[in-house]
């Protein structure tokens, strides 16, 4: 990491005042997470109690418990890993394959195809969703999983992939593809055995990127989906609010545990995550 | 690699024909079907009436002349823009002072770094759901930390003048993590020859600020400024959840009208003019970004 010059020279009264601005603005970042957990254990009655108890006096486990019987909670659980599951599968998939052919495979309107892709990037999806709705209607796929996997794939997301991964694989050297071909590769060989191990730190990215982007989708199943049993996390915790009103207790043991997994997959992958984000939002 | 491509027309470059375009074919069918298609659909359906049920009629640019005389709809574009307005300077500058700040060398820094950006991995329905009751006016946190120092907090999310600022404020909260570390990676792009350069000139710091570090990352604040914007057009999930548009229409935006007049009251073609309306908004702030891109391009390219 590079620093700016003579700043770890700083003045100590000066390196003070920074922690204490960066901490006020830290701490009020991460108070809403710790008012979220203390909550999520206390007693109806001692959401209520004032002064405020940031450790509960007692703590009730049943809270996470209740959780289940009042809602599917473990049906939007599972709804929403397997649809990101996809997603992020089907995505990398098709959004790596395209981008090489992008980047590396010259073919005739290559150009003005990308150049297409590119610039329905500034659809806004609230235009297409009105048509798609009537068009999954048609299907018979309304309150079923298919818009809410095809739509992240294929739509504005899957094109976002493909310039992403692109990127990545203009800075391949197209003599490993050469020598591959020599040696009698095909190209979906060279894109399976050598481009995509190449394109590791790219894919993981892309990964990362969709995956937060599909668990956290509110519109599109907001849209779609009208049976409980099918609902994804937002959706059902969204639900959820408009059902218990202020038992904040039942809220707030769901939101802890749809907010758990995100950020262990978030401090696993940190630094990729963040290098990532300036990476492509600066390219974009 | 064009030129040669056409030069030789040996079997490789026939090869190469059609395993491209085999290569993209998954998605550009994909996105013919599901993007560019409605796209097109949309614009027919916001020249008609389009009922859920029954026929449409053909009615040219009637909704747009309706939207022109809608008092929601403007009612609904001013507090569009005023949560726009409210949100973009606001984040801008909060996220280029943390960026300052945490583009330095010093110890705990990638705490404080994770503290800041971990917002925006947290669901936004999450996120608003947490903040509602953060602003819940008997057992919300903030108005039961308001007691402490005697002041009976207000109904913030029930008072037509303090509700959108509590959604502008849970959102700044959110989203100044991601241009923070926009600004970061812009800021540690800057090369050190231009410090040492003003240092020399006898240049402080807020004047090496100024002259060395905001020129030389003008290109990426703008970009974020555009790309914030836009998204603050698009403002939704927080307020569904936190406000449902009230109190009395004064936190209803853009995308919360569309979705509600295509997907509640089922006037689909009324609500595709709305999403129109959104998409012109989006088109020229965006050409305007290309536009101003192209003067920048020498600088881009020591990025």
């Amino acid at each position: 990491m590079k620093a700016t010059p003579n700043l770890d020279k700083r003045r100590p009264l000066e390196a003070i005042g920074v922690y204490a601005v960066l901490s006020v603005i830290a701490f009020i970042m991460l108070v809403p997470f710790l008012w979220m957990l203390s909550t999520s254990f206390k007693e109806p009655q001692d959401i209520f109690t004032y002064p405020p108890e940031l450790i509960p006096s007692t703590f009730r486990f049943q809270n996470y418990a209740d959780v289940f019987q009042l809602i599917p909670f473990h049906r939007f659980y599972f709804n929403s890993v397997y649809i990101a599951f996809v997603v992020v599968v089907g995505t990398v998939f098709f959004a790596s394959l395209a981008g090489y052919a992008f980047a590396k495979i010259p073919f005739k309107g290559r150009n003005l195809v990308f150049l297409i892709l590119l610039s329905a990037m500034m659809i806004p999806h609230e235009v297409t969703a009105i048509p798609m709705f009537l068009f999954m209607r048609e299907l018979n796929w309304i309150d079923t999983h298919l818009p809410i996997i095809l739509l992240p794939i294929f739509g504005a997301g899957g094109v976002f992939g493909i310039f992403v991964m692109r990127q990545f694989f203009i800075t391949v050297p197209t003599e490993l593809e050469e020598a591959a071909m020599i040696d009698g590769c095909n190209r979906f060989r060279i894109y399976a055995q050598i481009m995509l191990p190449i394109a590791k730190p790219g894919l993981a990215t892309l990964t990362i990127f969709t995956f937060v982007t599909v668990w956290n989708d509110f519109f599109d199943p907001l849209i779609f989906i009208n049976s409980r049993e099918l609902m994804t996390l937002p959706l059902g915790l969204s639900l959820f609010t408009d059902e218990v009103g202020t038992s904040w207790h039942y809220l707030m043991s769901a939101t802890v545990m749809a907010t758990v997994p995100l950020l262990i997959v978030f401090f696993m992958a940190q630094r990729r995550f963040i290098e990532g984000v300036a990476m492509t939002g600066l390219k974009e | 690699m064009k030129k040669t491509g056409k030069k030789r027309r040996g079997p490789l470059a026939r090869e190469a024909q059609w395993t491209g375009w085999l290569f993209i074919s998954p998605m550009v069918l994909g996105f013919t079907l599901l993007l560019l298609f409605p796209m097109g659909q949309a614009l027919y359906m916001s020249l008609t009436d389009w009922p859920l049920l029954g026929d449409h009629k053909f009615i040219g640019l009637e909704n747009y002349r309706n939207i022109a005389t809608d008092s929601m709809f403007w009612k609904i574009f001013g507090n569009t823009v005023y949560f726009t307005v409210g949100l973009v300077p606001l984040n801008i500058v909060l996220a280029l002072l943390l960026a300052l700040l945490l583009s330095k060398s010093m110890k705990g820094i990638g705490l404080f770094r994770t503290a800041i950006f971990v917002p925006v991995m947290t669901s936004l329905i999450v996120w608003s759901i947490v903040w509602k009751y953060m602003f819940a006016t008997d057992s919300g946190l903030i108005n039961q930390l308001l007691l402490l120092l005697d002041i009976k907090g207000p109904a913030w999310l029930y008072d037509e003048k303090l509700a959108m600022p509590a959604v502008i404020v849970t959102s700044v909260l959110k989203n100044v993590g991601l241009n923070m570390v926009l600004f970061i990676a812009a800021i540690q792009q800057v090369p050190r020859s231009l410090y040492e350069a003003a240092m020399l000139d006898g240049a402080g710091k807020s004047k090496s600020f100024f002259n060395v570090t905001l020129p030389m990352i003008t290109p990426t604040v703008f970009l974020t400024v555009v790309m914030t914007v836009i998204g603050s057009l698009k403002v939704f999930g927080q307020i569904y959840v936190m406000t449902q548009g009230g109190p009395s229409n004064s936190t209803k935006v853009l995308v919360y009208y569309i979705w509600e007049k295509a997907f509640k009251l089922f006037q689909m073609g009324y609500a595709s003019a709305l999403a129109f309306v959104l998409f012109f908004v989006v088109l020229i702030l965006t050409l305007l970004q290309w536009q101003l891109r192209k003067r920048w391009v020498f600088n881009e390219s020591d990025t």
